[in-house]
């Protein structure tokens, strides 16, 4: 209890906020939950990397099947575990106490993760993982120091380090060129990222392409109500502008005679 | 028996008379005169109305799937948006609701201080107005906890330990509201109780009370002019209009244009950029884990910027409890106001300058202390609002002064339009 009331008495004199946010910028992705294939492949690798330590426990296999129009029979025979039935929370068997042991914290659930740190955010850790020997695991991401998890998706990225480089110098995140020969601006520059060449199964593009389809998939799950709730509200909203329009004229006609 | 005299016939004949329901219809609805020059601002009484109901109606239906416990209520919800029949929209609904109930509040706040509605004789009903939105604050704050995510954790704590700041009972005080050492399960129960019988309970009776009040001495106008001086020759005011049909019709294109930008947010942006729903709130709660940064939802920041404001200790007593002190007086301040108000006029219309300044004033510093209330502090925005502080105060305390120092319009006799 006394922990708790200095915080909060901390808090009235505002000096209980630590630094938030991340020091680098986020690349910024746009989601679509309306690209079922998108949906789907992101789903294949949501599952095949992510679900042994990640659960998703609010979210049911029958849901996912129905939203992304995967057939129940499909979805049983390749996506359910063995020990699950289709109607089942997308839960884990690596109990929690055990995975806070092995990485320092227990894997957090992420259905909810797009919500909570937003969609870039989770797009951009998801890219900026890089090698870090002073680390347990041996790696550390940019928007999330000192992170507990390892780079699942190493194999398909490849090794990638934080160099310094001869890179473009930007503004803004604007190329600056020289104004005589138009060329761009170099200059040396340290913590960029870089692949080790021949170190992954993926090119960058690829790679980009498989985290967009995994983020566009987490935001689907983090709110699987979008698209109807949209779909919906279009119809809403048209009803009530003719509504409005009725209502105004009903209204103007009552009023002609006040002055 | 003898039944009261009805002009009414069959069903409700019988009703009638047993059952005042004609008369109540007439004084209340059919023959009650409203001015007629009720402006834009006059909109937001019958919208707070209609969130209040919107509230209760999906609130019944938010208890049905939602579990008062800390081991169940954060899943609750999500079970809730997601595998409840249109759950998510009953939510969204709801929490949108919550926001819209304060925005339109407000607005219809600052209507009164506009016309002077809380004048006299109008005053019982500004100082039950005023019940209503200190009840709805505690109504808010304590539906703030139930989907038990990371901030209506962190935000309890910091609320429920205001009441730590009162000398010598505040420790005790405070863990007599959480019952228990910090918030848990069963603040979340009692909250959870509060929220859902006993404060609705008092806000639905302060708003009978409120409407009956108001229909005893009649609406006041943008023209602050009592409209019963000037009566025809069958004892109806010139001026005045039923309130049905002419105001029902005219408040259902207000419901409209209302209901247009509410669904907006319900079904396009429920999260309204994290002022709404706060993005922090998507993680259960942790009673290990503070957050970095816990700011209030936006309809209590100004109160919040208040209370950091205060930071330094005076006579003796440290700066937290004077901070508490003056987010308290913000509002008991409001309640005083028909007592602090010498104009010999009601309305902005009549007020001189030194009324109208202080208005703007006073508005310009509620919005910036509601935006510094969001932000975290830095010795410029303390400043910042520490000089809204003083203006915040200044309109209320100096307002005995200017109202009469000022020179008034001629007030027409009739009204304007």
């Amino acid at each position: 209890m006394i922990k708790g009331f200095v915080f909060a008495l901390s808090a009235l004199a505002g000096s209980a906020f630590a630094a938030g946010g991340p020091g680098v910028p986020l690349d910024s992705i746009d989601v679509d939950p309306r690209d079922k294939p998108s949906l789907q492949r992101g789903m294949s690798t949501f599952n095949q990397y992510c679900l042994g330590c990640h659960s998703m426990e609010f979210q049911r296999y029958e849901r996912t099947a129905t939203d992304l129009e995967i057939p129940a029979k499909l979805m049983e025979a390749h996506v359910v575990p063995a020990h699950h039935k289709i109607g089942d929370q997308q839960t884990i068997a690596m109990p929690s106490d055990a995975a806070a042991e092995w990485f320092g914290a227990p894997p957090p659930d992420l259905s909810l993760i797009t919500r909570k740190r937003g969609n870039d955010w989770v797009y951009t850790y998801l890219k900026t993982f890089y090698t870090d020997p002073t680390r347990p695991l041996g790696v550390n991401n940019l928007v999330f120091e000192k992170v507990g998890m390892p780079h699942v998706l190493q194999p398909l990225q490849g090794e990638q380090r934080l160099v310094c480089t001869n890179a473009p110098v930007k503004e803004n995140g604007v190329v600056q060129t020289d104004p005589l020969t138009g060329n761009p601006i170099l200059a040396d520059q340290c913590g960029v990222l870089e692949v080790v060449e021949g170190t992954g199964q993926l090119s960058a593009e690829e790679y980009d392409q498989v985290i967009y389809d995994l983020v566009n998939y987490m935001a689907y799950v983090a709110e699987p109500s979008r698209v109807s709730a949209e779909r919906i509200g279009i119809y809403v909203l048209l009803f009530l502008f003719v509504f409005g329009i009725i209502g105004y004229l009903l209204k103007r006609e009552y009023w002609k005679d006040i002055h | 028996m003898a039944g009261r005299e009805t002009t009414a016939t069959g069903v409700l004949g019988w009703i009638d008379q047993r059952l005042p329901i004609i008369d109540a219809w007439d004084k209340h609805i059919g023959k009650y005169y409203a001015p007629k020059n009720f402006n834009f601002w006059y909109f937001f009484g019958s919208l707070a109305l209609l969130v209040l109901v919107n509230q209760i109606v999906t609130g019944i239906w938010l208890t049905m799937s939602y579990e008062p416990s800390a081991e169940g209520a954060f899943a609750s919800v999500e079970y809730i948006m997601r595998d409840v029949e249109f759950g998510w929209l009953i939510r969204y609904m709801h929490s949108t609701g919550a926001s819209a109930f304060f925005v339109v509040i407000y607005l219809h706040m600052l209507r009164g201080l506009m016309y002077g509605s809380y004048q006299k004789p109008r005053e019982l009903i500004w100082l039950f107005g005023m019940a209503i939105y200190l009840a709805l604050m505690a109504e808010a704050c304590m539906g703030y906890l139930l989907p038990w995510g990371q901030m209506s954790y962190w935000g309890a704590q910091v609320i429920v330990s205001l009441f730590g700041a009162i000398p010598v009972v505040g420790a005790d005080l405070a863990q007599w509201i959480r019952g228990d050492y910090l918030i848990s399960g069963i603040t979340l129960n009692r909250f959870f109780a509060l929220h859902v019988i006993a404060l609705p309970f008092v806000i639905a009776g302060l708003v009978f009370l409120h409407i009956l009040a108001l229909h005893e001495v009649g609406s006041n106008n943008p023209d602050g002019i009592d409209i019963k001086l000037n009566k025809d020759e069958n004892g109806k005011p010139k001026d005045g209009i039923p309130f049905h049909p002419y105001y029902t019709v005219k408040d259902i294109v207000g419901v409209a244009v209302f209901l247009f930008v509410f669904s907006l947010v319900v079904f396009f942006f429920p999260e309204m950029g994290g002022y709404f729903l706060e993005y922090a709130n998507f993680e259960p709660a942790n009673p290990l884990k503070t957050p970095d940064h816990i700011a209030p939802v936006w309809y209590f920041t100004p109160f919040y910027a208040i209370l950091r404001a205060i930071t330094f200790p005076m006579f003796g007593l440290d700066a937290k409890f004077w901070g508490v002190v003056f987010m308290g007086a913000a509002i008991a301040m409001l309640f005083v106001l028909p007592w602090l108000d010498r104009s010999p006029v009601r309305s902005m219309r009549y007020k001189g300058w030194y009324s109208r300044i202080a208005l703007i004033l006073f508005c310009v510093s509620f919005v910036i202390l509601g935006v510094l209330g969001v932000l975290p502090s830095t010795p410029g925005r303390t400043a910042l609002a520490q000089a809204c502080t003083a203006i915040y105060f200044a309109y209320f305390i100096l307002m005995p002064w200017y109202t009469r120092m000022e020179k008034c319009k001629p007030v027409p006799e009739r009204v304007t339009g």
